[in-house]
């Protein structure tokens, strides 16, 4: 069926209103979205590595998932949902639950808790195959403890570790590929994705993921009005930026079959960088070298991609 | 009828856990506890469990794994020994802070560093505020006999904990001896179904477990853990007052090896009592009116039942299998002496750290302490009660 936004835009949220995400943060809007993929009648568990969503979503006494949630510590969502959905696979085999019933199995970590902290979990994970979607929403920095980078930060940012000093100049290193990395896991569906236009693409992307068995992968862009430094009203347009820019593609592979999407018009890095305080120092006088280089390293994995998606559908 | 087995303890534990069937497992190999996945999975592979097997790529996942699957609704085990269980250090305490009844199969070896592979204690006193049942266990007999009888007190709605059965590595684990190991019918009846009240995975339910739990609730849920850990004790002895019935074998929260008129009593856990219950009988040849106190439940603290069963004694030695590297004593030690003292007992009491990385401790060893306790009986004077037992002292 196709995307109609408006009906899928009426259903009821899985993750309600109340809780306490700043506003203008990409998150709860990627994971509100992505909830909404879920058919109503369905049963989910979500499982959330500690981390900013985590601790303004449920704070006790209170919870704002509707869904079973369970949140243990940050590195290991994507072990902690392991064990969930085995139970689930062994419960369900021996008839101990309702055998017409159906329930998904979601993990959402920061790109701490899933870049760095929580990689060698997230990759037992999918290895060994367990039927569910991890989400990782990327805002890259560790934002919940006060903007550290990540190795998902991009190259140049200033963050509260990679200070934009008079001797060095923010992040010296560029971001790591995750979704690559993902997909060197050969899993059956990865996706990367963002909070774009209608949000066709995430939610597009997101169903596909809950609905492929198997262990399937979401990288999504969850800007941060705190550590990006914009305007909380502008989340929308950056969001749009870093995909017309191809700072952040939007892609799938789906069994190792690359598709692209390509925005009608390539952006100019800077349309991206200039409206973020975290790259205000790159547009100083006689740094237009690093605008140089962090376009460079955007157009060389644009084309790593496009050369990807050319090879795979040979 | 029971059945008369030769097993190692491995095997024990692995045979355990074969019966309780449990309907996950979640483990990370590392020696000595290594055997116990490696047969659970060839049951596993040949039908002869419903158990959903998963080959974590850490002992960190494992118990988080184990936490999943436990607030799923199901029962899930591990095993693990020393570094395995210092990686699932964070996991441990979130699992009993989440109330899950999980049981691991923990074969004690010395913590890194440096690395060695052999038996202490280490491992377990890392984790002994954590907030789980311990009981320990001398032989493959009892590292059997605690783990059948532990999912009934980790499940009981008045604990709620998660239970961790200690026996020695290689000393007991890779050690074969005869075992009665009960019918498989019959494990699973005394072991009963396990019926969470509230669960992940029913979706009439949801729930939402392990919050962000702030300055207006946890002291009163670590208030609640501390209670259900008292509410332990009463459990742990109705539980082994069923097993006896099935058994005939005794449990409780110590033995008591010819405490009756002891004078000099000796302190210890897990194989170093079969050791020590060798030498009382030897002493008791010679006249020497030795006793032995051997600890099984080591949490819940059973502190006012220890003391009193030390009352009488004239001069006490408590061994700990792993040092606190706190200049005052083992934990073992420290424990039981603050048991006395708070019971108003006063028995001279010695600290003596011994078998660190696997030193061997023989009859002989066992000796010398009891024949320091009959000099302390007899001068009262205690000297230095910080004490060492086979080690070599540099100059």
């Amino acid at each position: 069926m196709a995307y109609n936004h408006k009906e899928v835009a009426a259903r009821e949220a899985r993750l309600t209103a109340g809780h306490r995400m700043c506003a203008g943060c990409g998150a709860p809007a990627v994971a509100r979205m992505i909830l909404k993929a879920v058919k109503p009648e369905d049963h989910a568990v979500i499982a959330g590595a500690t981390g900013c969503m985590e601790v303004s979503t449920f704070i006790y006494p209170y919870t704002a998932w509707t869904d079973s949630y369970i949140h243990t510590a940050f590195e290991c969502a994507g072990a902690t949902l392991s064990g969930v959905e085995a139970a689930y696979k062994s419960m369900k085999a021996q008839e101990k639950l309702p055998q017409d019933k159906d329930t998904k199995f979601i993990a959402f970590g920061g790109d701490g808790g899933t870049y760095d902290i929580g990689l060698q979990s997230l990759s037992g994970a999918m290895e060994r195959g367990h039927d569910m979607v991890y989400v990782c929403y990327d805002n890259g920095a560790y934002m919940n403890t006060g903007i550290q980078r990540s190795s998902a930060t991009p190259r140049f940012a200033d963050t509260t570790t990679s200070p934009a000093g008079s001797v060095i100049p923010g992040k010296m290193q560029s971001r790591k590929d995750l979704a690559k990395i993902m997909a060197g896991h050969n899993l059956p569906y990865i996706g990367q994705t963002a909070a774009v236009g209608n949000m066709k693409d995430l939610y597009e992307k997101a169903e596909k993921a809950i609905y492929t068995e198997g262990p399937c992968f979401l990288n999504v862009l969850a800007p941060c009005p705190r550590g990006w430094g914009y305007n909380t009203a502008d989340l929308m347009t950056i969001n749009k930026l870093a995909v017309d820019t191809c700072y952040w593609p939007l892609y799938e592979v789906v069994d190792g079959v690359y598709h692209v999407s390509k925005p009608a018009k390539k952006l100019p890095i800077e349309e991206f960088l200039k409206p973020q305080k975290r790259f205000r120092h790159m547009f100083k006088p006689g740094n237009e070298w690093m605008i140089q280089e962090f376009q460079a390293e955007v157009d060389k994995r644009w084309q790593e991609l496009l050369d990807l998606e050319e090879m795979t559908n040979k | 009828m029971s059945i008369r087995e030769r097993l190692s303890g491995n095997e024990a534990a692995a045979t355990a856990m074969k019966q309780i069937n449990p309907d996950v497992v979640a483990a990370f190999p590392i020696t000595p506890s290594t055997e116990i996945p490696q047969y659970f999975s060839t049951f596993v592979s040949n039908g002869q469990v419903d158990t959903e097997f998963v080959a974590v790529e850490s002992e960190h996942s494992a118990m988080s794994a184990c936490i999943g699957a436990e607030a799923a609704g199901a029962r899930a085990m591990t095993a693990t020994s020393a570094n395995g269980l210092s990686l699932m250090w964070e996991m441990i305490y979130i699992a009993s802070s989440l109330r899950l009844p999980i049981v691991m199969s923990l074969v004690n070896r010395a913590v890194s560093g440096p690395l060695n592979i052999h038996n202490d204690h280490s491992d377990a006193m890392g984790v002994r505020d954590a907030g789980w049942i311990m009981l320990f266990s001398e032989n493959n007999q009892e590292a059997y006999d605690n783990l059948v009888m532990a999912h009934r007190i980790a499940e009981h709605k008045d604990v709620l904990l998660p239970l961790m059965v200690c026996q020695d590595g290689f000393i007991t684990s890779h050690s074969i001896e005869n075992i009665e190991l009960i019918e498989d019918e019959k494990v699973k009846e005394f072991v009963g179904k396990y019926h969470p009240e509230h669960y992940l995975l029913n979706d009439k339910e949801p729930i939402a477990v392990g919050p962000l739990d702030l300055q207006a609730y946890l002291f009163e849920h670590k208030k609640q853990q501390a209670d259900a850990m008292r509410r332990a004790k009463k459990v742990i002895l109705e539980v082994a007052e069923d097993f006896e019935k099935m058994t005939g074998r005794k449990y409780s929260f110590f033995e008591e090896y010819k405490m009756e008129d002891a004078e000099v009593v000796v302190v210890c856990m897990n194989s170093t009592a079969g050791t020590a219950k060798a030498e009382v009988d030897r002493l008791r040849e010679e006249g020497v009116k030795a006793g032995l106190v051997k600890v099984r439940c080591f949490r819940p603290f059973p502190a006012e039942e220890i003391a009193k069963a030390l009352q009488n004694a004239k001069a006490i030695a408590v061994l700990d299998k792993s040092d606190s590297l706190n200049g005052a004593g083992g934990a073992l030690f420290e424990d039981v002496v603050s048991a006395m003292y708070t019971e108003n007992i006063h028995v001279p009491t010695l600290s003596y750290v011994y078998g660190i990385g696997g030193r061997d401790t023989t009859t002989k060893d066992i000796g010398t302490v009891y024949s320091d306790l009959l000099d302390v009986a007899k001068t009262g004077n205690v000297g230095n009660p910080y004490r060492y037992l086979g080690v070599r002292e540099g100059k």
